[in-house]
């Protein structure tokens, strides 16, 4: 039976590796090796993302030169005059199949559109044409229904505007409007 | 002749360029945000000037970790 002197005595004669249960003498990682990250690495990862973040600016450059390149847009028909009651709404696509956008007619005269896609988060906003403003269901975000502005919630930028255009009792689109404010 | 420095003082330039580095990726990351931003609501004039800016960040960090790595062979 050893006593506490000679304990003491065998573990310090003991390297801190032959102090390791035999499991870990089976699988010899060095942990605390493996656990320090050197500041070559982390400063080599925090130059990688900056890098990652110089690829994003010029992928926004590179979709900007495309829009500007696609030029006027097509003018597509949504609905004639009749078709839709004062009050009411339609949705339709505009430009690419995918782009849902909704027209809605505020009274006799007036119509507008715009694109369906709330600017927090592309949720699909509802209008809600009796209390005057468009509802994204997703976080609560309002737009005015007259000029697309944010109202309240996450939202800040306004939804996109569709041009459009009247030609023999039909409304047309004509273009698409983004807005910062 | 090449200044040698001691291992406390390689310790305070490593750790300056490290500071210097996240302040950089930080400012690359509020630059991408708000390019982004911009872009999606039509305003064209700031994505140009941005992308060069994040070049020069990116071109600053890179000249700091060649440093880094100077630093800590010698």
């Amino acid at each position: 039976m050893l006593t506490n002197k000679q304990n003491q005595i065998n573990v310090k004669s003991e390297s801190p590796c032959q102090q390791q249960q035999r499991w870990r003498k089976d699988f010899p990682i060095d942990w605390p090796q493996d656990r320090f990250i050197a500041r070559r690495d982390f400063t080599k990862f925090m130059v990688l993302i900056s890098l990652a973040f110089v690829f994003g600016q010029f992928w926004i450059l590179i979709q900007n030169f495309l829009r500007q390149r696609r030029g006027k847009l097509p003018l597509r028909a949504i609905a004639k005059i009749n078709e839709i009651p004062v009050g009411g709404a339609k949705t339709f696509s505009y430009t690419q199949e995918y782009d849902s956008c909704v027209l809605v007619r505020l009274d006799a005269n007036t119509f507008v559109a715009y694109s369906q896609e709330c600017t927090h988060l592309s949720c699909s906003v509802v209008p809600k044409v009796e209390r005057g403003c468009f509802q994204c269901p997703c976080h609560e975000g309002y737009f005015d229904i007259a000029n697309g502005r944010p109202l309240s919630g996450p939202p800040r930028r306004p939804l996109p505007r569709i041009k459009l255009k009247l030609q023999q009792d039909t409304i047309y689109a004509q273009g698409v409007e983004l807005r910062m404010i | 002749m090449k200044p040698s420095y001691t291992r406390e003082q390689k310790l305070t330039i490593v750790y300056g360029i490290l500071t210097i580095v996240l302040l950089l990726v930080v400012l690359q990351l509020y630059m991408l945000a708000a390019t982004m931003n911009a872009y999606l609501g039509g305003d064209e004039t700031i994505i140009v000037p941005t992308a060069i800016a994040s070049l020069v960040c990116f071109a600053l960090n890179a000249g700091l970790l060649c440093y880094l790595y100077k630093i800590e062979e010698t």
